[in-house]
């Protein structure tokens, strides 16, 4: 290990921990405010100063996952014999002395995280596995024409995707794919099979062909060298490449929003939509938004040791 | 075991030609080298007989049949390389095992146990069969490397220079071993080199192939003593013959740069023009009755002999001499040649027009 010595090293590494600190602090207060909103009880949500200390509650999380339904007129109140966890939703018993009984339902929260989970996953091991079948051919044999359709291939990315956003929907009407899961990985895996055979086709090429070829001479078909020898080398790169492709189609906002409206609503349009009318409350959209964090930060936590050798994009030598 | 045969093979990689007219025939049981520089289509041949490319022209035979269209795996060839030749990941056992496992050969796991364990026995790595590939040392992972080819029993062995990434010693050694295990298994192998010392050691027959061309098939012995051309001459021994340009005058050898004459016994018919004197560094020598004055310019010491640079005006002369001689840099000598050691090269062409008798 290296030895500080001298004095400007000391001071160097003095600044570059400080930075990073900072860093840290600005990456990680947007995600503090919201783990300790989902928390907070609804009139310390928005305070000025912010609370820091308080009693965390999980009402939040209960509102997140239920909805009040329609008051009905001239029913009896029966608030103190409701369940805790209804009583939470019923906004103390005041509304309903007011109009009546209330009826507290599953909300819509859950399936519209199952459908972000569906989305999500289908259309990155999609593009994932085109991306990376793609990327061998293309670094394995002659194509003719290669750059070219390499270029292609970065070329969809070169618009946002939202100005074809009115285009695909009245397509998408067209065919039936609206408001549908199909249409939705359909999307995300266009958006991210280009970037996914970028990304991988610098993996392969690094993978020398010469593993193949023994495998080819060995007594193997082309798909089982493929397989049994560049998948397993190439494991590294799909990693870094399904996180990037996850994230991406996880978080899409725009698509969802246009496309989908409730069968096939994804998380990210639904959270905001909870603001609704009145004052938003924002506990319930701060336990939406932390929930929604955490598959993410679960997957490239599970990958993290791929990850930290593919970030590298193959510069540390294997 | 097999026979292989190219008959006039040609390989052409979008405009450059890699290889032309190739014609080589290697025997049941042999072990045949092909020697060249670097670029000059010997891993080019190696690839078109494993199957990894196809040839543009020309057709290739193993034991008679015509493998032009068949696959690498049809073919029964093992493949072993300088590098990249074992699986990462797999242990050495499972690196043996792999080939093995393929579906073409459907081993069964006594056969495979049982292969393995002879490969191993053969090339001395039982103990690093548990080991992770990364965990080898250069000469253990080329060891294992041929064990690979050896389990599988195969036709031909192919070896794209596996001795040029281990040390000196190491390669000396695996020299040796490699012809014992040819000769062992009584297998047909193509080696493929850069290295003249190695083709000369170990083949039983060489071709020398230069920018896609072979120059000469031979035994080592009759390449050495006889070469075809110029290049071949230049190419084959260690260390290098000299190559005199010059001409022949009332039948004494004058070489231009120095203009200095040497003695000939006989001069063949065709040597009229311009001729290249070939002589071989071992038929130079250097005693005080010589007929020519030179001044040493570098001494190489290799032990049991060293080889001594002569100047004479601006031309550089090889000679190989006792090791026991003392002689100095800078130190005035006197030197000779073998008349009946001379090989002419026409002067134009660098074809071998004939030798001194």
């Amino acid at each position: 290990m290296a030895t500080v010595t001298s004095y400007g090293q000391r001071l160097g590494n003095r600044v570059a921990v400080g930075m990073i600190i900072l860093a840290l602090i600005v990456f990680l207060a947007p995600i503090a405010w919201i783990g300790a909103t989902a928390f907070k009880p609804r009139n310390l949500a928005t305070t000025v100063p912010p609370t820091i200390f308080f009693a965390p509650e999980v009402s939040p999380f209960v509102k997140l996952f239920t909805k009040r339904v329609q008051l009905k007129p001239n029913e009896k109140v029966d608030y103190e014999s409701a369940p805790w966890w209804e009583r939470i939703v019923l906004d103390g018993g005041e509304r309903i002395s007011r109009t009546g009984r209330g009826e507290v339902q599953l909300s819509g929260y859950p399936s519209r995280f199952l459908n972000s989970l569906i989305v999500a996953i289908t259309s990155t091991f999609l593009a994932v596995a085109m991306g990376t079948i793609t990327a061998y051919g293309f670094s394995r044999f002659k194509v003719k024409g290669e750059a070219d359709w390499l270029f292609f291939i970065l070329s969809t990315r070169m618009l946002p995707p939202v100005v074809v956003a009115i285009p695909m929907f009245l397509m998408y009407r067209a065919v039936g794919l609206n408001d549908t899961h199909l249409g939705l990985i359909i999307l995300y895996t266009a958006f991210n099979v280009s970037f996914a055979v970028w990304l991988m086709k610098g993996f392969i090429d690094e993978i020398p062909r010469e593993y193949e070829e023994a495998a080819l001479v060995d007594g193997y078909t082309r798909m089982e060298a493929f397989f049994k020898i560049v998948l397993p080398e190439a494991a590294t790169g799909i990693a870094a490449t399904a996180v990037f492709c996850f994230i991406t189609a996880w978080n899409e906002y725009a698509f969802a929003l246009i496309m989908t409206n409730r069968r096939a609503q994804t998380a990210p349009p639904f959270i905001p939509s909870q603001v609704g009318s009145g004052l938003p409350d924002w506990t319930v959209i701060a336990s939406g938004t932390a929930l929604f964090l955490l598959p993410v930060a679960i997957f490239t936590f599970l990958l993290r040791n791929h990850l930290l050798r593919g970030m590298s994009f193959g510069a540390i030598r294997k | 075991m097999a026979r292989i045969e190219l008959e006039t093979v040609s390989k052409t990689f979008s405009d450059h030609a890699a290889l032309k007219d190739l014609c080589l025939d290697i025997a049941d049981g042999e072990f045949f080298v092909l020697l060249g520089p670097t670029g000059a289509g010997k891993t080019t041949t190696l690839r078109l007989i494993a199957g990894l490319e196809e040839p543009t022209t020309g057709q290739i035979r193993i034991n008679g049949d015509a493998v032009n269209d068949w696959g690498p795996a049809q073919r029964d060839v093992a493949l072993v390389l300088q590098q990249y030749s074992l699986y990462p990941r797999l242990t050495v056992r499972d690196n043996l095992r792999f080939p093995l496992r393929s579906k073409i050969r459907n081993a069964s796991p006594a056969e495979i146990a049982e292969r393995v364990a002879y490969a191993a026995k053969t090339l001395r790595i039982e103990h690093l069969l548990d080991r992770k590939t990364d965990r080898l040392s250069g000469g253990e992972m080329q060891r294992v490397s041929i064990g690979r080819a050896i389990v599988r029993k195969p036709q031909v062995f192919l070896m794209d220079e596996p001795l040029s990434n281990l040390d000196a010693k190491l390669r000396e050694a695996m020299r040796t071993e490699l012809k014992d295990l040819q000769m062992r298994l009584g297998a047909t192998f193509l080696f493929v080199t850069h290295d003249q010392v190695e083709a000369m050691t170990m083949g039983d027959r060489m071709g020398v192939l230069n920018h896609g061309k072979l120059e000469q098939i031979g035994t080592p012995h009759d390449i050495y003593r006889n070469p075809r051309n110029d290049f071949v001459a230049g190419f084959v021994g260690s260390p290098a013959i000299n190559l005199l340009p010059g001409h022949i005058e009332s039948g004494r050898a004058v070489v231009t740069p120095g203009s200095f004459e040497l003695p000939l016994t006989t001069a063949p018919a065709k040597a009229t023009g311009g001729v290249t004197f070939g002589i071989r560094p071992e038929d130079l020598q250097i005693t005080s009755g010589a007929p020519l004055a030179a001044v040493v310019h570098d001494v190489e010491n290799h032990g049991t002999e060293q080889v001594v640079t002569l100047r004479v005006g601006t031309t550089h002369l090889r000679a190989s001499v006792p090791a026991h001689i003392g002689i100095k840099v800078e130190e005035q000598v006197r030197f000779g040649w073998s008349p009946d050691k001379v090989i002419f090269f026409d002067g134009e062409t660098g074809v071998n027009i004939g030798r001194a008798v």
